[in-house]
């Protein structure tokens, strides 16, 4: 196969880029890779992550069809840095901590595309995961608690509001 | 100013020798980690980023780190270009650490093991860096400080997306652990690419020497795991542990198939380009990496039985213009570089020759 760019040289660099069903394919010749600087992986100028995500992240234009129910791109901001969706898209980079629960909505795709997943499994730091585990445990017990209101068994009820007690009281002190 | 012991010596503790030392130069592992209420570096302001380092330089200055060594502080705004150029040179700081922080600091362990980088494009970049196979051990010591930060301060931390980071590619582990190959006879025998090609298959990426964006020059390739999410940290590093192995197999096969095979030809190139370095007076970078993997090689095979494998790391390092530029204390063009580095290369060479004799 001859390069697309030069059309002289053999191409040695095939990429294939799938987004949302869109497939481009590139041949180019390794002179050629160079001298654009970007585009594809394992080429002599391998281009940065961050400009292939942008490419990701920006893909409103493809899925805006289907999406119709998500808000408009302009309304998504972070209240607490300021950054809207549309400056995360253009940059792949996000402002504060805050900005994961602001763009909620459209990340788990993202992340889906760069991960292959959404939700973490590694490592959890022992303060905050202490308080993860007491708030997991309160949520089942308050919905204990109102099942045995419901059955009337108020004797079980009572110790199950003293253990949420209990483990807010804990997670208070931890804090 | 003082000149700090960093930019003087080559040797760090990663340029030693290692398990599987032959092949894997170096193991790293590297934590993302960002302070709860703080904006990331990327949008906080002179004095919130003042504050992100004053909050996580007290940690190792209070003794957080005690157990683990002894650690300094450096500032970044009390570098020379020059000087911080030789940290990224040894790999112990980002280039983004380098150019682009504001109230960037790093925190360096006296054996240069463990380096700390401060708002970098995340508030805290924990890195640990091992000579040779030593990936598991490397991400125990990286654990461990970890914890130390986190009994001081608390983590941006969500129980569903994990570790909170500036990019959304290190989100949840916050985990890099790469591992720094030399790979010549994969190369030599034109098996690399299909070896890369399915590296990056299993969620694993190959970078060049100096990470992004960087060419992978003297064969030498980075692997690194590109998933950060959804994987435990223990998931990720036996990931890329076991296709290090494989590929640490492959090279030595190829390596011993050259030997079998091709032995003249091996030697001639090895011997060729021993000899160009230790007479050449124009040395450019590229050459240099090229020839100086070539010795590399010839070390591990035993056909120069002169050169270590440690000269070969220092050397590695001492020709990249940084650090040849605070070797002989005045700022080079590329064109004296050239000329500095040829010369620096030979009398390492020729020391090792004639028994440590200088000449």
């Amino acid at each position: 196969m001859i390069c697309q760019e030069c059309g002289k040289r053999p191409s040695t660099l095939h990429f294939t880029k799938i987004v949302n069903g869109e497939k481009t394919e590139f041949h180019i010749c390794e002179v050629c890779a160079r001298e654009k600087g970007d585009g594809i992986p394992g080429a002599p100028n391998s281009f940065s992550i961050h400009s292939l995500l942008s490419g990701i992240l920006d893909f409103d234009a493809v899925t805006s069809k289907g999406l119709n129910s998500l808000k408009p791109q302009e309304s998504l901001r972070c209240e607490t840095c300021g950054m809207s969706y549309a400056q995360f898209s253009k940059i792949g980079r996000f402002g504060c901590s805050d900005c994961y629960d602001a763009f909620s909505e459209r990340l788990d795709p993202l992340l889906k595309r760069i991960h292959g997943n959404t939700k973490h499994s590694g490592k959890i730091p022992k303060r905050s995961g202490l308080k993860v585990q007491c708030k997991r445990q309160i949520e089942q017990l308050r919905a204990d608690l109102h099942r045995y209101i419901e059955l009337e068994e108020f004797e079980k009820a009572a110790t199950v509001r003293d253990e949420i007690r209990e483990l807010e009281r804990k997670m208070q002190q931890s804090s | 100013m003082t000149k700090h012991r960093f930019s003087s010596a080559a040797q760090s503790e990663w340029m030693r020798e290692g398990p599987e030392s032959d092949v894997v130069i170096s193991s790293r592992i590297r934590l993302a980690r960002n302070l709860q209420h703080q904006p990331f570096p990327l949008l906080a302001t002179t004095a919130q980023s003042d504050e992100v380092l004053e909050q996580l330089s007290a940690v190792s200055d209070k003794g957080g780190l005690d157990e683990l060594g002894t650690f300094s502080t450096i500032l970044l705004k009390d570098l020379t270009e020059l000087e911080k150029r030789v940290l990224v040179e040894k790999h112990l700081i980002s280039p983004n650490l380098a150019n682009e922080s504001r109230a960037g600091a790093v925190v360096l362990s006296e054996n240069e093991a463990i380096s700390i980088m401060i708002n970098e494009e995340d508030h805290l970049r924990i890195q640990c860096l091992h000579p040779g196979f030593q990936i598991r051990e490397a991400w125990k010591i990286a654990n461990e400080i970890d914890d130390c930060y986190e009994a001081a301060i608390e983590y941006a931390f969500d129980e569903n997306k994990g570790y909170l980071t500036t990019c959304p590619t290190n989100v949840g582990s916050g985990l890099r652990a790469s591992v720094m190959m030399h790979l010549p006879a994969l190369v030599l025998t034109q098996q690399i690419n299909r070896i890369l090609s399915a590296v990056s298959q299993v969620g694993l990426t190959v970078r060049g020497l100096y990470g992004e964006g960087s060419e992978a020059l003297g064969n030498l390739f980075q692997i690194s795991n590109q998933i950060t999410l959804g994987q435990s940290e223990e998931e990720i590093i036996d990931n890329l542990y076991g296709v290090a192995k494989q590929i640490i197999e492959h090279e030595k096969a190829a390596r011993r198939k050259l030997m079998n095979e091709s032995y003249r030809r091996l030697e001639d190139r090895i011997k060729r380009s021993y000899g160009i370095l230790s007479h050449a007076s124009i040395m450019d970078s590229k050459e240099a990496a090229q020839r100086l993997s070539d010795i590399r090689l010839g070390a591990d095979l035993g056909i120069l039985p002169q050169v270590s494998p440690r000269l070969y790391n220092e050397l590695l390092v001492m020709t990249q213009p940084g650090f040849l530029q605070v070797r002989y204390e005045e700022k080079l063009s590329p064109d004296d570089r050239d000329v500095k580095r040829a010369e620096l290369i030979r009398e390492h060479l020729n020391t090792f020759e004639h028994g440590g004799a200088s000449q």
